[in-house]
């Protein structure tokens, strides 16, 4: 199995200089005039590229590496990552002392620099910030790791960039679990896949011998809940992604789904259905005690947590049509917070704490959109045939989730990917996956 | 089919359309009554006479007349074959969120269950399950392919 955590990257801070905000980026509105950053290759002297050479085969790691952040700062609509054919200083001499009148030339406004070493087969990785208009630096960095955690570098680098301009935590040292498709509709394969945040280093979790469905990290650490129909039993499992270990969670006498995390990590809660009926559980993962949470003849599913874990918020179709309800933890103080035309599912609650995600059927066509906890302030981002199961970036600024297509007449075109939006409403972009893919769930930062 | 019956299922699949409001074509009218499938393409059989399925409404679980008249040939064919058990399996169409689809599916397969208990077929021989949407019979996307997947279908477990 993988092992994510095996190489703890070492971070050495240089002399810091200036933490005041020189330029700053704003992620509350749309941002239709994304900052202009030039990303220079990492130089790399001849020693370290030939015992890359040797370790990797990789010829010119240091561009490589700035290929990963430019892309992360492009992806994330805020920054605009210049052409590197018009830079006009070399990377070994821009990180020691930038020429500011030739970045301010080509309109960047920022500019990030870097050195790659290698010695004793441990890779050394440092960046600089620079504001080009102020002619300052605004922030010095190293890493030193394992050759073959290279993109986590680029991804971390992305994160303190990205937190040092946005005042805001980044998302870029992350991956995404999911359910990767194949096959036709009506004999569909689906396997569990996990990825970098960006679409690398794809691996897959089951083999596809049984259905999964709905994979959900725990927000601590790398472990993931489902639901499988392992054995044609359908029950929510928790696995474990560095050993491969996987259990059943708890002992229910019928289907256990729609699986989540409690924000401490320490509870699953989920659905339980029987006899017609599906209510809200959960499961204490240390002394395994399971508490029944709604007791109500219509069905209650689709548990969230808020980040403080003192409310749920879930779907019901007690009113006789899917909507949105909030509780206290207990499952008191039950109440309906969505009221707009049409039907409500899948309601996620933010990791900020202020807002509900959720999914939306009307007249024929599904919405993401976000409404504020009491149910007011309805904002719909995107409408389309189908589209359902937003999940958060760990900071709240982005939505994954995903998308399917109509099939024509005669039942081909069908297809399932995943999309990400900002909360703006903006930037809506499709996640390169190898496969289809659906049910994504974002993880928290892998580093901080 | 006299002109009133005619009449009648053209407005019903005008209903239909209005209800789902997504009516991408026309649906041919021998084949749903509401939204709820009356046609006999997907359908098997348990034995002769005795059909493996009923349809449902969308988002419902009602049995329809249709429904109840299917679920006592099971009852009776059961009944007369006591030693083969079954698993109800219940389904939903694509146009609702996986999650709500698996309850849902869950509550369709209990109402078929619950009906065939009322005549008489021990709990013990029947196990239900939910696909949710995950099993399509039709993979077209417009009210008619999703009518034929809004459905609970019973399969001998033994």
């Amino acid at each position: 199995m993988m092992i994510f955590f095996r190489y703890l990257l070492i971070l050495i801070f240089l002399v810091p200089i200036n933490s005041f905000a020189l330029i700053e980026v704003d992620i509350s509105r749309g941002n239709l005039a994304p900052l202009p950053i030039a990303v220079s290759p990492l130089s790399l002297d001849k020693e370290s590229k030939n015992n890359l050479k040797k370790l990797l085969k990789k010829e010119d790691l240091g561009s490589e590496i700035s290929i990963v952040v430019e892309n992360n700062l492009k992806m994330s609509g805020l920054f605009n990552p210049l052409n590197k054919d018009s830079f006009l200083q070399k990377p070994d001499i821009a990180h020691l002392k930038p020429r500011f009148e030739d970045w301010a030339l080509i309109k960047a406004q920022a500019l990030i620099t870097g050195k790659v070493t290698v010695i004793d087969e441990k890779l050394r990785v440092e960046f600089r910030l620079w504001d080009v208009l102020a002619a300052k630096e605004m922030m010095a960095l190293a890493f030193t790791t394992v050759p073959s955690n290279w993109r986590r570098v680029g991804h971390i680098i992305t994160d303190k960039i990205y937190e040092r301009l946005t005042g805001e935590k980044g998302y870029f040292d992350t991956r995404i679990i999911y359910v990767a498709e194949e096959g036709p509709k009506t004999r569909r394969i689906k396997k569990l896949g996990i990825m970098d945040q960006d679409g690398f280093n794809t691996k897959y979790l089951t083999l596809g011998n049984e259905l999964v469905l709905t994979p959900r990290f725990n927000p601590t650490n790398q472990m993931v809940t489902y639901l499988s129909y392992f054995r044609n039993l359908p029950r929510v499992y928790l696995l474990d992604i560095e050993t491969g270990i996987q259990e059943v969670v708890g002992d229910f006498p019928g289907m256990t789904f729609a699986p989540r995390f409690s924000p401490d990590g320490k509870k699953i809660i989920m659905s339980f259905a029987k006899d017609g009926n599906s209510d809200i559980y959960t499961m204490d993962l240390e002394n395994r005690i399971v508490e029944r949470i709604t007791n109500h003849p219509s069905i209650d599913t689709s548990p969230s947590y808020s980040p403080d874990g003192k409310y749920i918020c879930f779907n019901s179709d007690r009113s006789g049509y899917q909507q949105i309800y909030i509780m206290k933890s207990d499952g008191s103080n039950v109440k309906r917070i969505s009221f707009g035309k049409g039907l409500y599912g899948t309601p996620v609650w933010s990791p900020r704490g202020d807002l509900i995600a959720f999914t939306k059927l009307h007249k024929g066509k599904f919405y993401i959109g976000v409404m504020r906890t009491n149910g007011k302030g309805e904002r719909l981002l995107t409408e389309n045939f189908y589209q359902e199961a937003p999940s958060w970036s760990p900071n709240g600024r982005v939505l994954i989730f995903y998308r399917e297509t109509k099939t024509d007449e005669k039942g081909e075109g069908f297809s399932a990917k995943l999309w990400s939006i900002d909360l703006t409403g903006y930037n809506e972009r499709l996640v390169e996956t190898e496969t289809d893919a659906s049910d994504p769930s974002w993880s928290s930062l892998l580093s901080n | 089919m006299n002109l009133n019956k005619i009449l009648k299922n053209a407005l019903l699949v005008a209903f239909a359309c209005l209800a789902l409001s997504a009516c991408a074509k026309k649906v041919s009218t021998g084949q749903m009554q509401g939204d709820v499938y009356t046609g006999t393409d997907t359908v098997e059989y348990l034995a002769s006479g005795v059909p493996d399925r009923v349809f449902f409404a969308t988002n419902e679980s009602i049995l329809t007349t249709k429904s109840r008249e299917t679920l006592r040939k099971q009852a009776t064919w059961l009944r007369k074959n006591s030693k083969i058990n079954i698993v109800v399996e219940g389904h939903a169409d694509e146009r609702g969120t996986r999650e709500y689809n698996l309850a849902l599916g869950e509550r369709r397969a209990n109402a078929a269950k619950d009906y065939l208990m009322t005549y008489g077929i021990s709990a013990d021989r029947i196990s239900v399950i939910s696909y949710g949407k995950e099993r399509p019979v039709d993979s077209g996307s417009n009210p008619l392919s999703w009518s034929k997947n809004r459905r609970s279908v019973t399969v001998k477990a033994n």
